[in-house]
Formats: C-alpha cells, structure tokens, sequence
C-alpha cells in the first residue's frame, strides 16, 4: 500500500464527499429553519438525475444551462413539497414531520417507479467528460474534477449568500427564534420556502453530478445518498451549514478509506460502518463537530 | 391610534382574553399592568398578529384623522409594515447573529438609504452596541441585550412601539437608563405600548394605564389616578 | 360490570376467531388464507408497534430488524434437518443442535428479538423523538447488513427458503388474541399510565416517579417480542426470508397502521392494519394486469400525508371507540 495508493484514495474521497456535502446542505438547512428532518430530500437527488437526463436527452441542452434547470427544477419541487405537505403541519410535534417526509419519499420513489418504471437508465455525460487525467500517481476523470469544482463553487456561493445577502441573514433569523423573526417583520413563509428551494436545489445538482459519477440512474437512487447525507449532517452538526461540510467530506473520506485500506471482506460492512457512526455520534456528540446547541436531543 | 375592541383570545381550548378593550392615543405612553398569567403578554402577541383573536376588532389609525384599519387579520410581517413594532419579552435577541445583523434585522422591511445612518444612531443612542458592533448578540449582557433589543424595534421606524417587559431581569441603574431612552423616544413624537410587572415604574413613566386581572381589563384610568388607588397600592405597588 | 368486561370480550374474542379461522381454513382457498394470515401478522405488529410508538410516545422504525432476528431464529431452529446440506453446508455444527418444534421455536425468536431490543434500547433510548427514528432506521440496515454478511447461516442476499409452511389461520389467531389481551392489559394498568404519562410530559412524569429509562425500555422490548414472534409467524408463512424484506418500506407500512389508526389506540391498530392489508392486497392485481407498478405504495403515503395533516393523532387518537369499551371506560 504506497503513498499513490492512498492519494488515489483521498481523491475519490473528497468526489464522494463532495457530492454528500451538497445533499447534506440541504438536510441542515431545513432543519435549522424548521426543526424537520426531512427524509424526502434524498429523494430530490433522484429528481435531479432524472431531471438532468431529460434535459440533455430529450430537450438537447448544453452543460451549463442543464445544470441551471436542473437546479431551477428541484428547487420548484422543494417549494411545492414544503407548501402542500409540511406547512400544514408546522407547530405539529417534530415527529410529525419526520412521518410524513417518510410518506413523501415513499411517494416520490412509488411516482417515479410508476412513471419510469424500475428498470435503472445509463446515464452517460459527452465522452469529453470521461477523459481520464494523469496528474502524479493519481488519476481522475474530468467529469471528476467537475463535480468536485462545483461543488466547491456552490458552497462557497452559499456560505456567501447566507453570511451577506438580507435573505441569508433574515433565514439565520428565522432559524434561531421564528416568534421574533415574524416581529421583525420577515415573512417567514417567504424564508422557509426560499430554504426549501435552495436545498433543494443543490440536491439536484448532487443528483446530476451522481449520474456522472456512476453512469446508472433508477428511481430508488436517491435512498443511499439521502441516508447517508444525513449522516454527514449529523456528524458536521445538524443545522450548520459549514458542519455540514464539514461532515460530508469526512463521511465521504472515512467511507472510501474504510473500503480502501481494510481487508476486502470487511467492505461489505461498509454501511454498517456508516450507520454505527450515526448512532454513536448522536450518542456521544449530539450537537455534532460544529452544531449549536438548538435544543435537546438527547 | 390603536383601539381594541372587545376582543376574546383563545390558546388552544383555554380562553385567556375575555372582552378586552383598550384605547391607546397618538402620542400617549399607555401601561399594562398585571400579575403573572393576566394575560398581558397575550394581548400584545394578539395585536402583533402571532396570535388571532376569536372575536372583536383591532383598530388601528397610522396617522391622526385617517381611516382605521382593522389589523386582527394581518400578518405579523403585514402589522409591523403598518407601523407597529414590538420588543418582545425576554428581548428575543439573535444571539447567533452580530449586533448590527440584529439592526439590520430590524430594518428587514425597508429598503431605503438611510438604514445605515439608523443604525449609527441606535450606536449613538448606546454607544456599547457601536464597540460591539461585529460581536454575537448572545455574548451580550441583559442590559446590553435589552439596548439591542430596543435598538433594533427602533430599526422599522415605528409609529407605535410595543415593549414587553422590558425590565425583567436588568439591574436597576440599566431599567432607569432603558426607561428615560424610552421617555425620550415617547417625546420624538412615536406612541409606545408597554407592559410592565414593575408597576411603579410603569405607572411613572405612562401618562394612561390599564390593570389586567384573569385576563379581563380590572380597572383603567390616568397613571397618576391609579398610583394613588389604594387597592392598586396595595396590589401592585407593595404599599401597606 | 367493568372489571368483568375484558374477561367478556376476551371469551368473546376467542370463541369468534376459533370459529372464523375453523371455518375459513375448510372453505377458503390458498390465496384467501394467505391474505387472512397477512393481515393476522399485521395486526399483531401494528398493535405491538402500537405499544412501543403510541404508548410511550417512543419513536420507533426498528420493528422490521426484531422480526428479522424473530424470524431467522425461528426459521434457523425449525429448519429440516435432511435439507441443511443441501441449503446450508457451511452451517456451523455446534448450532445443528438445537433444533425445535414451531411453537417454542417461535417463543425463543421472540425473545431473541426482546433480547436485541434490550442491547438497543441501552444505547439509542436516550435519544428523543425524531433523533430516536433515525438511529433505529440505522438500526434496521445495520441488521440487514450484518444478515448479508453471515452468509453460513443465513445464506446471506439469497436468503432462507424452503422453511416449513407451519403458518395458519390457528396460529396467527392465537398471537392476534395474546398480543391484543396483552397490551391491552398493558394500556390499562397502573403501567400504562406511566407509559402514557412518559408520552404526555416526560418531565412530570419522571418527577411524579415514574422511571422514564425502564418504561421505555419496556415498550420497546415487549414490542419488540411480539415483533419477533411475527417474523417467525411471517417466514413461515412465505417460507422463506431475505435480508431485503425487512426494510424501511415494512416499516413504514406498519407506522402507517399506527399513524392512521391512532396512536395509543388498540382497536385503531387492528381496523387500519385490516383496512390496509385489504387495500394493498387489492392493489396488487391491479398493479400486475395493468403494470402500474407502485400505485399501492402511493395511496398509502397520500392517505398516511392526509391524516397527518388533517387529524394528526389518527382515526381514534388514543381512545378505545365506545362500540369496544361498552359505556364503562375503565
């Protein structure tokens, strides 16, 4: 096992971490506006694939306009979900919410086998994309480097956009006491819709960028990366942004490094590994590596 | 200014208002006064809009000699565009966010030019929150809190401004600066609402006052009346 | 009067279903019985779900992991013995040993899965409500993974078939009648008030002494006997169980039942898990002649999102309707 080895390792890492980092966003966005753990999200990365799919398939788009309407579509699809299923129910207790993006994710996978049927699609970006580049003993596609770079690129934006803008500013409001938000005068309607569609969002663009990756898209797709997104979530400390990360990157190293550097029989463990993270850091660590103390969780 | 008109609140099954009137004039400083549970606090959420009431009306005229609006339907974003801006209780600062985040939180409906000359004035007004301005406003003391809290009511340019208790907790030096900054404001002509358990200090400070009891309207009349009430006195003000 | 009404009811109860599944096992065809045994097994998770989540306001989705240890165990003590080469070569000598009839074996699944949920409830039972849902959905693919993996014994993906069609009307009757008897005795017992109180305000509760950590390691483990116990009644049935069967899906199906039913509610548990066994049993041709795949699963999520909405705490809240209580409430 030499350095190249493990720096090959690192790479695929930081891609698969990447990818969860930008689900994951959106998981703790949501949460911290509205204390829901909203388990449809990852359902959103499936949308995202198949939206990507007919975008460049059927309506023959460019790169950068699918990856715009993709995120335009998801984040539609956020808004209407938040507006016909989980504002009704605000005020309800939290477990509420939970059952019900339960039931919504249930339905999108069950609208999605009804619609495009079960059978996986290829999925394949133009062959410019899978150009494999050398750089030392590392190797990467360039469809690789373009998920990772725009994902760096959407967080940054985002971070920006939350730490700057009045929307941004008005969401951390509203995040924190929703009471006095409303005082303030901030619609908070206006505030969760806009977290909605932006996590969602950037949930379509991980569902492009999981296409490109493993070139198979089926309707079921989004249940792993969702699962596992919001352990990233929780690791980096649901309701930060900048824990979400945070957590995606480590989840996304740990993951390929427990694969890469154990014996292969212990790779078939490999979600077991990831969900006894899960349980052992709400366990040990509920606010996660850089979650604020919104309330108990344990 | 503000009229409410007999107005029931229920939370839940409970009915915590019942047949609440209150009259607030331009320009006035009106108290609240009450035990804990009178429903003092209810009554401001329900003016504000983050609670509804089941009947009556809430009448409110911007500007003397124009229509009234009846404000019992708005929402609370809706209410503080009309000109009412409330400091809730307990301060209800954003602790995660900087003290000028707050202000400008504040602000959140306008979208002139002269936010950032408001904001300095506030810095006037308490020159602490101007030193920390970049800081969280959860590392703030309650005084400081309470500076940002009215600081930030300010920021909306409000016509009539609502305080919830804002005494609760504060050291005395801190209530008295609070509470002349308060008359002050009252005198650049903005009406203010406030709710107080420290009724000798509320009854100073207000010209009229209304005595909340079970979440009925007890007694009302001029502040001055009321601190010499002997009923009041004994009540309220720990007089024997 | 009142004291005797559950004694009435439980004669009743038995002399009815003895009756119904006498009959129904000499005139109905395969495929009725099946269904009739489905919804059997899903009356006895979702009335034992019931217990966990409605009672204790616990938030539990591992119920399709303690059927899965339920029922592997059960299968694994009543495989035939002439068909381990054959199925199993690789498994281990010292566990051909242990072999039982149905019944027992059925009882050491049970408490197998109670076993589990005591190991699990020590670790996750501090968490609270949604944080709880989640480490036990952690919880299921843990156990789906590790069912993958010991592949000697439980022919890991592939799964265990060929197990011995035990299942019947009669034996599926009885659990219904002891998992309802049971938590219904629960639910009005001094411990039932605890429980509920532990739901209602856990801090008075725990001030007014009632232990929040044992009453709900209680629910859980009591749920999740019954759990095991279905899971044996389920492969058996089948005749085979796969690690994927027991999947978020299931548990979604049976919280569904709870949700919609009411939670708290006995007689909720029993109507939906019915209505909804029925309804999906309905949609299955459907889906097959016209290969609208999935139909069933939608109708279940909108109906699931629309109660939640709409009536929150489910058809019967947390109440036994009047038609099953008489007028006396105890």
């Amino acid at each position: 096992m030499d350095s190249g080895y493990i720096a090959q390792q690192l790479v695929n890492g930081l891609i698969l971490g990447s990818m969860y980092a930008l689900v994951a966003i959106g998981f703790s966005m949501i949460y911290g506006i509205v204390r829901l753990i909203n388990f449809a999200h990852g359902d959103i990365v499936m949308i995202g694939a198949f939206a990507t799919l007919a975008f460049i398939e059927t309506v023959g788009l460019p790169f950068p306009l699918v990856a715009l309407c993709v995120f335009l579509t998801c984040c539609g699809v956020g808004i209407v979900i938040e507006r016909v299923s989980f504002r009704p129910m605000r005020g309800a207790p939290q477990v509420t919410g939970f059952i019900a993006s339960l039931g919504i994710s249930i339905m999108l996978q069950n609208i999605g086998i009804l619609t495009l049927s079960a059978q996986p699609r290829n999925f394949s970006f133009p062959g410019y994309m899978q150009t494999i580049l050398h750089l030392g003993s590392v190797s990467f596609r360039i469809i690789d480097l373009v998920i990772f770079l725009t994902a760096i690129v959407l967080m940054v934006t985002l971070v920006l956009l939350v730490k700057k803008t009045k929307l941004g500013i008005a969401m951390r409001a509203t995040a924190e006491n929703i009471d006095v938000a409303r005082l303030m005068g901030i619609n908070i309607n206006h505030t969760i819709m806009a977290t909605f569609a932006i996590g969602s969002g950037l949930a379509g663009i991980a569902g492009l960028m999981w296409g490109g990756k493993f070139g198979q898209i089926d309707p079921l797709m989004g249940y792993v990366p969702g699962l596992k997104s919001f352990v990233a979530a929780v690791i980096g400390g649901v309701g930060s942004i900048p824990g979400a990360i945070l957590g995606g990157f480590i989840l996304g190293l740990a993951e390929v490094l427990f694969v890469g550097l154990l014996p292969p029989i212990y790779s078939s463990y490999r979600d077991a590994f990831v969900f006894g993270t899960l349980i052992v850091i709400l366990i040990i660590l509920p606010n996660g590596l850089l979650g604020k103390d919104l309330e108990d969780r344990a | 200014m503000l009229t409410v008109e007999n107005i029931d609140v229920h939370r839940g099954k409970t009915h915590v208002l019942h047949q609440i009137d209150l009259h607030v004039g331009h320009g006035e400083i009106i108290a609240l006064i009450g035990a804990n549970g009178a429903g003092k606090t209810t009554t401001l959420k329900t003016i504000s809009g983050l609670l509804r009431p089941t009947k009556g009306k809430i009448l409110y005229t911007p500007e003397a000699g124009k229509a009234p609006i009846d404000i019992s339907t708005m929402a609370p974003e809706q209410i503080v565009g009309a000109g009412i801006s409330q400091c809730p209780e307990g301060r209800g600062v954003f602790a995660q966010l900087s003290v000028k985040e707050n202000l400008l939180v504040g602000a959140y409906l306008r979208s002139d030019k002269e936010i950032e000359k408001d904001i300095q004035s506030v810095y006037e007004m308490f020159p602490i929150l101007g030193e920390r301005s970049t800081q969280a406003a959860g590392k703030l003391s309650g005084g400081q809190q309470m500076m940002l809290a009215l600081g930030r009511s300010l920021m909306s340019q409000p016509k009539l401004l609502i305080l919830d208790e804002p005494s609760l907790g504060l050291a005395p030096l801190i209530i008295e600066t609070i509470f002349a900054m308060l008359q002050k404001i009252n005198s650049q002509g903005v009406t203010i609402l406030i709710v107080e358990q420290n009724a000798v200090m509320a009854l100073d400070l207000s010209h009229r006052a209304y005595v909340l009891e079970t979440g009925r309207v007890a007694l009302s009349g001029l502040s001055s009346d009321l601190a010499s009430n002997p009923q009041i006195q004994k009540s309220y003000l720990g007089v024997e | 009067m009142e004291m005797n009404r559950p004694r009435y009811s439980l004669a009743i109860m038995i002399i009815s279903l003895t009756v119904f599944s006498f009959l129904i096992e000499n005139m109905a065809n395969d495929y009725i019985l099946a269904i009739v045994c489905f919804t059997g097994i899903n009356i006895v998770l979702a009335v034992s779900l019931n217990l966990t989540n409605g009672f204790t306001g616990l938030f539990s989705l591992g119920h399709p992991a303690f059927m899965a240890v339920g029922g592997y165990i059960t299968a694994l003590l009543t495989f035939p013995a002439e068909k381990k080469p054959l199925f199993l070569p690789d498994f281990p000598q010292w566990l051909d040993s242990f072999h039982l009839p149905f019944f027992p074996a059925l009882l050491v699944g049970g408490c197998g899965a109670a076993f589990v949920a005591f190991l699990v409830g020590i670790s996750v039972l501090r968490l609270k409500g949604h944080y709880l849902a989640v480490a036990t959905m952690g919880f299921i693919i843990i156990i789906q993974v590790l069912l993958n993996n010991a592949d000697t014994i439980t022919r890991g993906p592939l799964g265990l078939n060929g197990l011995e069609d035990f299942t019947n009307t009669y034996w599926v009757s009885g659990w219904v009648i002891v998992t309802v008897y049971i938590c219904w005795k629960i639910k009005f017992s001094s411990l039932g008030r605890s429980m509920l109180a532990v739901r209602e305000d856990e801090m008075a509760a725990n001030a007014l002494g009632v232990n929040l950590f044992s009453t709900r390691s209680f629910a859980l483990i009591v749920g999740a006997f019954f759990a095991g116990i279905a899971g044996g009644l389920w492969g058996h049935l089948i005749t085979a169980l796969t690690p994927g069967s027991f999947s978020l899906l299931m548990s979604f199906n049976i919280i569904v039942m709870v949700v919609v039913g009411g939670t708290g509610s006995i007689t909720g548990s029993v109507l939906a898990a019915i209505i909804f066994t029925l309804t999906i049993e309905c949609f299955r041709p459907l889906e097959e002649n016209f290969g609208i795949y999935g139909v069933g699963e939608i109708v279940m999520a909108l109906f699931l999102v629309l109660v939640l909405i709409f009536k929150p705490s489910g058809i019967f809240g947390t109440e036994e309707p009047d038609f099953v209580m008489g007028k006396h409430k105890p």
